[in-house]
């Protein structure tokens, strides 16, 4: 008896302490999340796409391609589409650029570098805030700050809030500004570069320039793909600041795309249709993606190939 | 000679410090907008001094709105941001443990999903995961913003499986001669060597929380359950004439917890970005 029930405690004890048994012990919240939060998500958002369906009022009816044909012929989803891709295809270039300018103005060794850092590291700390996203409202107001220095400088105000064409340029401004992570992943990229090569560069005779196109730019390559996604990923996904600073205005001129969905599912409740504009989203994404990550066969260097 | 290069070491610095200064100039401003009138404001000055220090926008502005005072909102963030923190640093080690250490069967399989996790667009499961929370009658309520973060979050969980790799097996080998379990293993020898990373997550979550907007938007409703971000919104949409003055100095009040960190823990926090995302 006794004998029997030590064997069934060894039994379970082995069991417990089998690879598989803790592996899924340890792995549970997030095999629990994924499934929860993530892919039982993505089949309820895939099915949804193809219904109208508004919550409270109206229960999901399966209307076939309907919701995509009436996005394309949707305007203002179009003007959406653009607006989003003219927010990205300007800010994250420029951001990148200038975190990587940054980076490499702050390697030189000097204690001072790392307060430095932290200095250009603040506007990231604080840019996702809702208080700083009102405080570059004001900037850009009417009477606001920016109006100001541009009178001083003996130029005409510009009501950046109140053109369609303009509105868009404030939210830009403030993502370039948020340059910050990128800088210190930029920063810790360069530190790996061997300071051997740049010496064997100067006992050859290259200038600065020459070094930072030739040595510089091509070992930094695969962080800049990498930074490259990630906040191309972000930049399609700018919610907040578009969402306090203009509301999408003036006559959806900063109507970014996670804006647009949010509308159509929460304010005007059809979650069938922003459904299939978060699908039409995801598909622009990776297309975009997949041509970064193509063509970057051409530009990112790798050490294996030399 | 050797003086030209000292001129050129301090051009260096001042430049570095004047381009350093336009970078964080908004936020200055907005602390000095503060102390200010609110017609200084309007106005659009430049000057970060105030005209006359008006210290009472802060008084004002703790008043808050619908007789709800800051209080409640800052105490409102407090709770979510620690619970989520903690929720996230404690299921973030233990995935992380289990894929980075233990061979199980599956493992690929999930860790490949955490990584698609990462890079897939949260709005494209932002209204079925509302839709869920809302049949199970979570909405509103605090659930949503919190359950998620004991489920682990991928960023985090890569970023410790990096810092995993530097601790030496040998340790678990010999801890497992004399007797550990797998369990022992964690509690005993991973996780307290896993500190530093472990410390780069709680700062990172804890900023990330609490300047979090659209999940309060999405969750809550009631004024008594708001979130610092969202009575700040709140409190600027409320009245017909923005108080700028209380609105700044609430803005800056929110942000104290993010400076206090970042001052204290910043070496963490700049070398958590750099090798989590140089290896990703």
């Amino acid at each position: 008896m006794n004998g029997a029930s030590t064997a069934k405690a060894q039994g379970f004890r082995r069991f417990w302490n089998n690879d598989n048994t803790v592996g899924h012990v340890f792995a549970a919240p997030f095999i629990f999340g994924f499934v929860c939060f993530s892919l039982i998500p993505i089949c309820m958002s895939f099915y949804y796409s193809f219904t109208d369906y508004s919550l409270g009022t109206k229960s999901a009816e399966l209307i076939g391609f309907k919701n995509f044909i009436e996005l394309f012929q949707d305007e203002v989803f179009g003007k959406s589409i653009l607006k989003t891709l003219q927010y990205v295809v300007v800010s994250v270039p420029l951001k990148l650029i200038f975190a990587l300018l940054v980076a490499f103005i702050l390697t030189r060794k000097s204690r001072m570098v790392t307060l430095y850092r932290s200095l250009y590291y603040v506007p990231s700390l604080v840019g996702g805030s809702i208080a700083v996203a009102l405080v570059w409202k004001q900037l850009f107001a009417r009477k606001g700050l920016f109006n100001s220095v541009l009178v001083n400088m003996g130029l005409n105000k510009i009501n950046w809030f109140g053109d369609q064409n303009l509105a868009i340029y404030p939210l830009i401004l403030m993502a370039v500004w948020q340059f910050g992570s990128s800088m210190i992943i930029f920063a810790a990229g360069l530190k790996e570069i061997p300071s051997t090569y740049y010496e064997a560069a100067e006992i050859d005779g290259a200038s600065g320039i020459q070094k930072f196109f030739k040595i510089t730019l091509p070992c930094l390559s695969p962080i800049i793909l990498y930074n490259l996604v990630m906040q191309t990923i972000s930049a399609f996904m700018t919610f907040t600041q578009a969402f306090v600073i203009t509301g999408g205005g003036p006559n959806n001129g900063t109507l970014l795309y996670a804006l647009n969905v949010y509308n159509q599912a929460f304010k005007y409740n059809k979650m069938g249709y922003a459904c299939a504009m978060s699908w039409v989203m995801l598909m622009i994404m990776s297309i975009i993606t997949l041509i970064i990550f193509r063509t970057s066969r051409f530009w990112v260097f790798s050490e294996s190939e030399t | 000679m050797k003086s030209k290069k000292v001129t050129k070491k301090i051009l260096y610095h001042v430049l570095v410090l004047i381009l350093g200064f336009f970078m964080i100039y908004p936020v200055l401003w907005m602390i000095s907008g503060s102390f200010k009138e609110n017609a200084e404001i309007l106005r659009g000055t430049l000057a970060l001094i105030p005209q006359n220090l008006k210290m009472s926008n802060y008084a004002t502005g703790w008043r808050g709105f619908g007789g709800i005072t800051f209080a409640t909102f800052f105490k409102n963030s407090f709770i979510i941001t620690v619970i989520a923190t903690f929720g996230t640093v404690l299921s973030s080690s233990l995935v992380a443990y289990a894929f980075s250490r233990i061979r199980f069967r599956g493992r690929k399989i999930w860790f490949t999903c955490m990584l698609a996790t990462m890079m897939l667009p949260g709005q494209v499961i932002m209204i079925p995961q509302y839709l869920i929370y809302y049949r199970l009658g979570l909405v509103p309520g605090y659930v949503p913003l919190i359950l998620p973060y004991f489920c682990g979050q991928a960023f985090f969980i890569y970023q410790m499986m990096q810092f995993m790799q530097g601790i030496p097996r040998e340790l678990d080998e010999a801890a497992k001669i004399d007797g550990c379990s797998k369990y022992k293993i964690y509690s005993n020898i991973v996780l307290p060597l896993l500190k530093p990373s472990i410390v780069t997550t709680i700062i990172i979550q804890f900023y990330w929380k609490w300047d979090d907007y659209m999940g309060p938007l999405l969750y809550l409703s009631r004024p008594k359950s708001y979130t610092v971000s969202i009575a700040i919104k709140q409190f600027a949409d409320s009245a017909s004439v923005t108080d700028y003055g209380a609105m700044f100095a609430m803005s800056t009040l929110s942000l104290i917890p993010v400076f206090l960190i970042f001052l204290f823990f910043n070496r963490y926090l700049v070398e958590g970005i750099g090798t989590s995302g140089l290896k990703g």
